[in-house]
């Protein structure tokens, strides 16, 4: 695939996008096990929710 | 399950855990055929091969208004009906409208620069975007400033729905002013004015990334949930010790939280 004479401005722009969505899902899945981790934290520390299921429950 | 259903946290959770897996392969089948349609379409006779980045630009510049306009509608739900997912999904969604705000500008700068011969114009079009842009830092500002998340909701609702204004203005700016930038060649009156080689694998880019605001909104929607778990449950434990230490004996932590 020949992009001529603009081939730095194409690839950027494609390189750009793909590190920001990177970015974005590295941060979800990352703040996800961060706050399972402080439900499970909480819980082994005795603290339980009124409806007595687990704070790490997703059902 | 009903809509109304939905308006339960722990509800949500449960879908969002069912639909997330498939979301996301969806996402990656729309996001691998639009890449590969783009790889194969033409070259424009006046852009030459920089038409390709219209099909990064376009999807992202529609998505900064698309995200903007479904937290207008949850800042609605916020201060109107106090839907308990509103404020969630009207926050979750900030940060991803602000990437998709920020590579439609990058991506316009990088097409602009070998086709107007600059990165940059003080264009209506290109300001507007660029306001959108700040307006969305700001109010993901705004939710960090504020650390009770209800009073944050109706503030940043407040400002959310002031900001809608802007939306009307970045679409018909090409229309109300002479500006730099090309007026609308998909969503117009009359129909596309583009070549189906360009139009199909810039509305499979469309798709995809469409897809991909839906699948990491879900995901960031979970996330705040469980953050407000976390905020509640800490919240009890804090009483747990001060009840605990003014009556000078054990309490029990076991004690009630969302």
């Amino acid at each position: 695939m020949d992009l001529g004479p603009y081939t730095s401005f194409i690839a950027t722009s494609y390189l750009a996008a793909a590190l920001v969505v990177v970015l974005l899902i590295a941060w979800i899945a990352i703040d996800y096990r961060t706050q399972k981790a402080r439900l499970r934290a909480l819980e082994e520390s005795g603290i339980s929710r009124r409806s007595g299921r687990a704070a790490t429950d997703m059902q | 399950m009903s809509l109304i259903d939905l308006a339960n946290p722990t509800r949500f959770l449960a879908l969002a855990a069912r639909l997330l897996p498939w979301l996301a392969l969806v996402t990656v089948v729309l996001l691998g055929a639009g890449l590969y349609l783009s790889a194969l379409a033409p070259d424009d006779y006046q852009q030459g091969a920089t038409v390709k980045i219209m099909f990064i630009h376009v999807p992202n510049a529609w998505l900064s208004m698309f995200v903007w306009g479904v937290m207008s509608i949850a800042s609605l739900g916020t201060l109107v009906w106090r839907h308990p997912l509103a404020d969630v999904a009207a926050k979750a969604a900030a940060p991803i409208g602000a990437s998709f705000t920020f590579l439609a500008l990058l991506t316009g700068s990088l097409w602009g620069r070998p086709m107007w011969g600059t990165y940059w114009e003080w264009d209506a079009r290109l300001t507007s975007v660029l306001i959108l842009f700040l307006m969305y830092l700001g109010l993901m500002a705004l939710w960090r400033s504020v650390e009770d998340p209800t009073r944050a909701a109706r503030a940043a609702a407040v400002l959310t729905l002031v900001g809608a204004i802007n939306l009307p203005i970045i679409k018909f700016s090409v229309d109300w002013w002479n500006t730099l930038h090309q007026p609308a060649s998909v969503m117009r009156m009359g129909g596309p004015a583009l070549d189906k080689s360009f139009l199909i694998p810039l509305l499979v880019m469309a798709i995809g990334f469409s897809f991909l605001f839906v699948t990491l909104h879900v995901a960031a929607m979970r996330n705040e949930i469980l953050r407000r778990r976390v905020r509640s449950l800490q919240m009890m434990q804090a009483r747990a010790y001060q009840g605990s230490a003014s009556s000078g004996g054990a309490t029990s932590q076991a004690v009630g939280a969302a």
